[in-house]
């Protein structure tokens, strides 16, 4: 499909093609509020893009506007529907359509509109399109490998299109080049938990286990693996306060005294559950207990939430009511 | 990088002598109002990339102002609400500008920044029939709404298009149906809420989901003491709030982060029959319970159906649960970010040192100032006491309505107004 190469320097006014048409002003009405000061190419695009639009011309020179448009602000949603609109009535070739949508996001990885245009292509061009997406996603995420428009097209890509066989792999190049990449540890959930490739929850369950408390070990104060570890038993809290590698992990940061503030925390959710713990956590964590701190708390759970109260002091009103709400039986 | 920057900030006040800290402590209102004011006469050419959300610059704006107390002339609030009235859809909603396609956010941002103006042609100007039709539209068979024709589904539609019916008194069961479970869909495993199902827990996402599980009344399905458990860690060592795990530090989330702790704050009922049922070996949702609890529509009860009366006072009745909990962040410190680190001395506010300011920044910092600064007032009766307003006492910024962010005088003259029109 031919259409005139970007960057064509003529104002449109000055270009044949779109001699037969009247720009067409904003509306903005004598006195408007929040006035943007408009350089002359933009209301001159824009001026066009409203005659097309209004006219509900679905031509190449209008597809070309939107291009324009498009360039100069690429947060403008209604120049995107348009556009959405031309390519389905061209019935354009929409593998140069991803090439566009690239270029665009180059310069704006964090716009809406872009990432939903890359989607409705994508859609459209199913599952021919599954590596082109993966490879486009992954390269945004090695310029910024956190970026939540990236990470949600990739899921919705994953989910739709396939495509999940390296998906464990990627999440754990993701890891071992920044341990702390949150957005690593979420798609690695998603993948352990959705990939038809895999046996599900469960059945990942003791190799995540494995995998998390090595993080955890190598990092105490990354809360990411915390949490995944926490995860892992969604739904079943008896399972999680039953697992030795749960409360292990658990004790053996609280031993070595450094970073044990998501330890201590752990802990006392697992006593909040149920959890019996043995004289090892008791001395645990009266190692870490400050002279001012009181010494008679009645129970462990109370003592945590003491310790906590005073180690994590941007919390200490969460630690206080954590004290305050502790189920009666907590050990 | 961002921490030693933040930490050197507050050495500085420590270093600095004691006339010059207090002009650092205080709130610079005169030069916020000017910035603000500015913006809404004139934008320059560089906010081309915002012509599609000329909607929100009125209400990030106006907001702001509003906050600190001030209002705009007649002649710049006649203004303001013609052009908006050019951004209306005459099939309903508003679009970022005049003669765009309407969208939820703007169409939110409108309609605020329309209830922030107050009075009668302003609020009269907002043609409500055709909202609703618009927001009907924008519903999916899923449940969840889109952010424009054949647009994208998230939680931020969701809040976007439930924060505009309950506040017009629209909202009805036929753009409530399924949203609930959209959203317990999109809690995920770290406590917080993304904005679709799979993706990270992040504070904006997080508020939009909260702040709409309360106005349909099925907040009690969210497990409520692991969001509490993500959100308190969100608070960082400078003071401010992050967005993710492990992510750095921004101005905004004062307002998206610190306005949950202000909704949670109301649920102090919920989350206790959550914890109690946690205690008594069941599930913490559920619960038959738990569903009466929710329903916040007074008297009616489940079992009125007539359509919008049974969500019209949700938003209403929410303002007089009374915070029964002391805030479960810390107040000051984050207050101490917002003034030291986001604010301005020239006027505006950014998300950290090294960042310019904008309107956006601007108003969810203020937000976040005013939301921390009430953090400790049981009820909106009482004014904070000076202990709980970091500065000096005349930093105190207006009350806002945590679930809707519009001033809490002004939601109330609208509710009045839409309930009675």
């Amino acid at each position: 499909m031919e259409w005139k190469e970007e960057g064509e320097e003529r104002p449109l006014s000055q270009r044949p093609e779109w001699s037969d048409v009247t720009p067409v002003p904003q509306d903005d009405g004598p006195n408007p509020v929040v006035p943007i000061a408009y350089k002359d190419d933009f209301t001159e695009t824009m001026d066009y893009f409203r005659a097309v639009y209004f006219a509900d011309e679905r031509s190449l020179r209008s597809l070309h506007v939107t291009a324009e448009a498009i360039h100069m602000n690429a947060g403008n949603y209604t120049v995107w529907h348009f556009r959405r609109l031309i390519l389905g009535a061209l019935n354009a070739d929409l593998h140069e359509e991803l090439n566009f949508i690239k270029k665009v996001a180059n310069g704006n990885p964090k716009n809406y509109q872009i990432w939903h245009h890359r989607r409705w292509v994508a859609e459209k061009l199913g599952s021919d399109a599954t590596s082109k997406e993966l490879d486009f996603t992954k390269k945004i995420l090695s310029l910024d490998a956190k970026n939540y428009h990236a990470w949600s097209h990739r899921q919705w890509v994953l989910q739709e299109l396939g495509g999940w066989e390296d998906e464990l792999d990627y999440c754990k190049q993701l890891l071992e080049d920044d341990i702390f990449n949150n957005s690593a540890w979420n798609q690695r959930y998603f993948v352990i938990t959705k990939s038809p490739f895999l046996g599900g929850l469960e059945a990942m369950r003791e190799s995540e286990v494995n995998y998390t408390v090595g993080a955890i070990i190598a990092k105490p104060e990354n809360e990411s693996p915390w949490r995944y570890l926490r995860g892992l038993y969604k739904d079943d809290a008896q399972s999680w306060v039953n697992d030795p590698q749960v409360s292990s992990v658990c004790l053996t940061v609280l031993s070595a005294k450094r970073n044990t503030v998501f330890a201590l925390s752990t802990l006392l959710d697992l006593l909040c559950h149920g959890f019996q713990p043995s004289q090892d956590f008791i001395n645990a964590v009266d190692a870490l207990k400050t002279p001012d701190l009181d010494q008679s708390d009645s129970n462990l759970a109370t003592a945590v939430c003491s310790v906590l109260g005073h180690m994590d002091p941007m919390r200490v009103n969460y630690w206080a009511w954590r004290k305050n709400k502790l189920p009666a039986q907590t050990a | 990088m961002v921490e030693s920057q933040v930490f050197q900030m507050y050495e500085l006040l420590s270093s600095v002598p004691r006339n010059a800290q207090s002009v650092l402590l205080e709130l610079q209102r005169d030069k916020h109002i000017e910035f603000l004011t500015n913006g809404l006469r004139q934008l320059g050419p560089s906010f081309c990339v915002l012509d599609a959300n000329r909607p929100w610059l009125c209400y990030w704006i106006l907001h702001s102002i509003a906050l600190l107390g001030d209002s705009v002339d007649d002649e710049l609030e006649n203004n303001t609400i013609d052009f908006l009235s050019r951004c209306q859809d005459p099939n309903g909603g508003y679009g970022g500008g005049p003669g765009q396609m309407p969208h939820l956010a703007t169409t939110y941002a409108a309609i605020n920044a329309l209830i922030t103006l107050g009075g009668h042609r302003s609020l009269s100007s907002i043609n409500r029939g055709k909202v609703y039709t618009f927001l009907r539209r924008m519903k999916d068979p899923s449940g969840a709404f889109r952010m424009h024709d054949a647009g994208e589904m998230d939680v931020r539609a969701c809040y976007t298009a439930i924060s505009v019916a309950s506040v017009l008194t629209i909202l009805d069961d036929e753009l409530v149906k399924g949203v609930g479970n959209f959203i317990l869909s999109c809690q995920t495993y770290e406590g917080g809420i993304s904005g679709e199902p799979g993706s990270e827990a992040h504070g904006g996402y997080t508020f939009c989901g909260l702040a709409t599980m309360v106005l349909i009344g099925e907040v009690n399905r969210l497990d409520l003491t692991s969001l509490i458990d993500w959100v308190v860690f969100r608070q960082g060592v400078e003071g401010g709030f992050q967005g993710r795990t492990n992510k750095l530090v921004d101005g905004c989330y004062s307002f998206w982060q610190g306005g949950v702790f202000a909704l949670i704050q109301k649920l102090h009922s919920i989350i206790e029959e959550q914890l109690r049922l946690l205690d008594a070996g069941g599930s913490a949702i559920d619960s038959p319970q738990l569903a009466s609890i929710s329903c916040h529509s007074g008297k009616r009860g489940l079992h009125d159906t007539s359509g919008s009366a049974k969500f019209s006072n949700i938003g209403f009745n929410f303002l007089k649960e009374p915070a029964e909990m002391e805030p479960l962040f810390h107040s000051i410190a984050l207050q101490q970010y917002i003034i030291l680190c986001s604010q301005l001395q020239e006027g505006g506010f950014r998300d950290k040192p090294g960042k310019h300011r904008d309107y956006y920044h601007t108003c969810y910092c203020l937000s976040g100032l005013s939301v921390a600064q009430y953090s400790y007032s049981k009820d909106a009766d009482s004014p904070p006491l000076p202990r709980a307003v970091f500065g000096p006492y005349s930093n105190l910024l207006e009350p806002i309505h945590p679930l809707y962010n519009v001033i809490l005088d002004l939601y109330h003259e609208a509710h009045e107004f839409f309930s009675t029109s």
